[in-house]
């Protein structure tokens, strides 16, 4: 068996997990990122891609909403190539709670959120698609955020720096002795092989899954678990990010990512993280309550949903009094008798870096490390890694330097066979065995209206012809990618994207038998959530 | 305005068989409609494959599952056409596709499985001929040579060999096509094949590849009109035996299939409109009006008999909102579930299929469309092809079989009315 050795172990390449990874290194720790699948597979990648202005957070957790507005202004200037600064409404339609809209600005003011109030005609022209029935609109300063890229570029700068990940790893069992962690037992559930790790500390920033990460090691973490749904549009809707001004609910966020737009959500509370998937009834009744804000949601074309498990803890006895804010949880199990383990979980995306701040300072102050956080006030670069998950980056590349002999593998987002080749090289030993799926994650391809109907089988067939998959895996891998695009597909099918079905199975059963053969290979699918992506087209 | 005798919605499968045999019995014929899937099409014409599909049992003889299917499944399009009707439609069908440059095979009462261009194989019953060779060297295991060309995506020859581990004796290379670089398309490919400099240069490139090979496999792109002149043409310059690969779309097999019709149909006196959609029909007492196309260039066509070949979603035949399945030329009732919720599987695989692929029209023993009433819409209005319910084309392989096989029903029972 494999012994890997590090200072401090991270488990979970979400947002969080891959800001601790660059947090450390640059202060100097030497630290390991092992994820069980791939990065921000879980509610990183699960969510509407919203930087928050925090003005959504105003009436129901003033702390959170001064923390989303700080980390905001932190990554617009950090972080501006992860960011599209688009503004954005909070806005109200006949029939909305009229108190709630006239506590608003008040509420906004003391927590130090910007917000302007504007006259409806204005708003009207700002956003033409906005329902005739507008009673209310304020702007505030929300943005998007490409999760992806953020994570990837979090991951680049820390690889860079010399610390290291592993995908496909899942922690198994850990070894206790004398009240700390002296041994992580891992499985690389792609190969079968096993992995034993020894660490100084262990972060656990496995997200919706961190109490059963924490379980490994005897520590008892409680968490609920919330399911959101989300739509994408086949076009984009708005410029800004569109919020219904009442309390927090249903359908009430619109989020413009790249051509496309994201619409949801829906909050369902589950049993377990595993397992979550968007239904019809869900995609329905988001475009039932949502059109009241935007009537244009009723007829518009949408590519397809997705849903994340949000992890909302809840601090009882064997929580820690030091959770920073009802926004996350910082667990120091020290309380339960292991001095080197930390649970970081809870949270939003636009707070991930203070999140990787907070866990690390726990994290130093236990090893005696006394180098300060730099993430507050070092720009975050972008990386080569990070790059492809941008819409229209693909196109422009192949525009740029293409060569004759490079051809467009994905037609929907013009990714080309240049594209996928730079990012097998890129991603190294991160890309791990299952190829198609960790090329879907790092670029456009399968993103487009065809939902990989084309572009899985021709990225197949060059996995194939570089030697990167043999015998029946390539097949296998492409049943698994259509297996999980289908997740999201199959509640919006209606109108255009039922005759893309219709094509593709076609294609697929019809023309070529695949429902035959070897079945999906789910060697590194737990049957989790799906790696959904903010999927901006 | 002229009357016809019959208007066919659709130039799919379906709506082409149709027209064919309605011209064939001296009806005088107006098709219009789009092309639906002709254009994604392998060329393979299926017959029937697999019953029951949650089984995945694959028949080799296509007539005894046939006997079984309308055993266990009596309201299958299939069950109100006989064995002998469907065997004299398919000899007639490709019987006017060899007429037109376009040559079919297969073994009688027996499925064949052919080689796709993702490395399966599948079973069906009548291939192109210039497949053919692929189906006596997957059967033999025989030394063979797949070529794929640099700049051709869809197809990958190291692909085929991989997923066929069953054959030793398969080899790959990849060649430049000649005369032609950057990104390749099959249709282009066939045109240029049609000169005989281009199929010698071509030779020369694989020649020293072949080795040991007795067989040569290529996607397909030989030529366009008259394939199996180059097929043998490429043999006689190889010295080996040579077949085609149908690839991924845009492939040529919908377009050469497209051309036979293109050209033997108005041969046979039929009128097409093959690029405009159906958009209004009404029914006045004892005719039909159609309006085809839209704006400044929609026709109106008069017939006293209509055969609704329109196909399913991606042919237009039926459309979905959120709520409902509608038919979209008449509004005819469609058989649905109920809920939208129960239109999909979970799993886009699952060997059941999806509830959906069964919804279509209802009709009755002549292939006469059900109105609300629960009787026949029209009494000279007939349906064809994948618009109808009860069937899944895709699992149950039986696409174009029961396109040409019930088009020739309709137009059998339509005929007697008129």
């Amino acid at each position: 068996m494999t012994t890997l050795h590090t200072r401090v172990l991270i488990i979970g390449a979400g947002a969080t997990g891959a800001g601790l990874l660059r947090d450390l290194a640059l202060r100097g720790v030497p630290a390991l990122l092992i994820e069980q699948r791939d990065v921000n597979s879980g509610a990183s990648g699960g969510n509407h891609g919203l930087l928050h202005s925090g003005a959504r957070y105003v009436a129901s957790d003033r702390e959170a909403a001064e923390e989303c507005r700080e980390e905001g202004d932190i990554l617009r200037r950090l972080a501006p190539q992860c960011i599209e600064d688009t503004g954005g409404l909070f806005v109200a339609v006949r029939g909305d709670d009229e108190r709630y809209v006239a506590d608003f600005p008040g509420l906004c003011a003391a927590s130090s959120v910007p917000c302007r109030g504007l006259d409806l005609g204005t708003a009207r022209v700002m956003e033409p698609a906005l329902s005739p029935d507008l009673v209310a609109a304020f702007a505030v300063q929300d943005g998007a955020v490409d999760p992806f890229m953020l994570s990837l570029d979090n991951i680049a700068q820390a690889l860079s720096l010399g610390n290291s990940m592993r995908r496909n790893l899942a922690a198994r069992s850990m070894e206790v002795e004398n009240g700390r962690i002296v041994r992580v037992l891992c499985r690389d559930i792609t190969t079968g092989e096993d992995v034993r790790i020894e660490a100084d500390l262990v972060l656990n920033a496995a997200g919706a899954w961190a109490a059963r990460v924490a379980s490994l090691a005897g520590a008892r973490i409680g968490m609920l678990f919330s399911m959101g749904s989300l739509l994408i549009t086949q076009d984009r809707i708005a410029t800004r990010v569109i919020n219904r001004l009442r309390r927090p609910s249903d359908a009430d966020i619109l989020v413009p990512g790249g051509t496309v737009s994201i619409l949801g959500t829906t909050s369902i509370r589950v049993a377990s993280p595993d397992g979550c998937r968007p239904s019809v009834t869900e995609a329905d009744r988001i475009i039932d309550d949502a059109r009241a804000m935007l009537p244009i949601l009723d007829r518009t074309r949408y590519i397809r949903a997705y849903a994340g498990v949000r992890p909302l803890v809840s601090l009882g006895p064997a929580g820690d009094d030091r959770a920073v804010s009802r926004g996350f949880a910082l667990v120091d199990h020290a309380a339960d008798g292991l001095e080197n383990f930390i649970t970081i979980t809870g949270g939003k995306l636009t707070t991930y870096r203070l999140m990787a701040e907070k866990a690390a300072d726990l994290a130093c102050a236990k090893l005696g490390v006394a180098a300060p956080c730099l993430t507050r006030t070092e720009p975050l670069p972008a990386s080569t890694l990070g790059q492809w998950t941008e819409p229209g980056k693909g196109p422009r590349a192949w525009v740029d330097s293409r060569t004759e002999d490079d051809l467009v593998l994905c037609e929907c987002e013009m990714v080309s066979r240049g594209v996928i080749d730079s990012i097998i090289d890129e991603a190294g030993a991160m890309r791990g065995r299952s190829m198609l799926k960790a090329i879907g994650m790092r670029s456009r391809v399968g993103k487009g209206p065809c939902q990989g109907g084309f572009c899985g089988q021709r990225v197949t067939g060059h996995l194939y012809d570089r030697g990167m998959v043999a015998g029946m895996q390539g097949l296998a891998e492409l049943k698994t990618f259509t297996e999980r695009r289908w997740r999201g597909f199959s509640p919006i099918l209606w109108g255009v994207p039922l005759m893309q079905a219709d094509l593709q199975e076609a294609l697929y059963c019809g023309s070529m038998d695949l429902e035959f053969g070897p079945p999906p290979s789910t060697r590194d699918d737990d049957g989790a959530c799906a790696p959904v992506a903010k999927e901006p087209a | 305005m002229k009357t016809y005798d019959v208007m066919v919605i659709g130039s799919g499968f379906a709506g082409m068989a149709a027209s064919l045999f309605a011209a064939k019995r001296g009806l005088s014929v107006v098709q219009a409609g789009g092309t639906g899937g002709i254009d994604f099409s392998t060329g393979f014409i299926d017959l029937l494959a697999v019953h029951p599909v949650a089984e995945q049992r694959v028949w080799e003889d296509p007539f005894a599952a046939l006997v079984a299917l309308r055993r266990d499944l009596p309201l299958h399009p299939y069950a109100h056409v006989a064995d002998d009707e469907i065997a004299a439609a398919l000899e007639e069908f490709t019987g006017f596709l060899e007429e037109n440059g376009l040559c079919y095979t297969g073994r009688p009462g027996r499925n064949t499985l052919a080689l796709t261009s993702a490395g399966t194989v599948k079973p069906t019953y009548l291939l192109p001929c210039s497949a053919w060779g692929g189906v006596e060297a997957l059967e033999a295991k025989a030394p063979t040579l797949l070529v794929d060309f640099h700049g051709l995506k869809g197809i990958s020859a190291r692909q085929i060999a991989e997923v066929r581990a069953d054959w030793p004796g398969l080899r790959t290379a990849r060649v430049r096509f000649p005369g032609m670089g950057g990104e390749l398309y099959p249709e282009h490919m066939a045109w240029s094949m049609a000169d005989q400099a281009r199929r010698i240069e071509l030779a020369e490139a694989v020649r020293p590849l072949l080795g040991d090979a007795r067989f040569v496999g290529f996607p397909a792109i030989f030529g366009m009109t008259d394939t199996m002149a180059v097929v043998r043409h490429m043999e006689e310059l190889l010295g080996r035996r040579v077949f085609e690969i149908p690839t991924l779309p845009p492939s040529i097999a919908g377009p050469r299939l497209r051309a036979a019709f293109d050209r033997g149909l108005p041969a046979l006196g039929v009128r097409t409109y093959t690029q405009k959609l159906v958009s209004a029909a009404e029914v006045s007492g004892e005719m039909f009006h159609f309006t085809a196309g839209s704006g400044s260039t929609a026709v109106r066509i008069a017939a006293r008999g209509a055969v609704l070949a329109s196909g399913r979603f991606f042919g237009k035949g039926l459309k979905a909102d959120r709520h409902a399945v509608r038919e979209a030329v008449f509004d005819l009732p469609v058989r649905q579930p109920e809920k939208r919720e129960d239109w999909h599987r979970a799993e886009f695989f699952d060997p059941r299929g999806h509830e959906i692929n069964q919804s279509g029209l209802e009709t009755d023993a002549a292939l006469r469309p059900l109105g609300a009433d629960g009787r026949p819409f029209h009494p000279r209005l007939h349906a064809a092809g994948a618009i109808l319910a009860h069937q899944d084309w895709m699992r149950m392989k039986c696409g174009a079989g029961l396109a040409i096989a019930t088009a020739c029903k309709a137009v059998r029972e339509l005929s007697q009315n008129l």
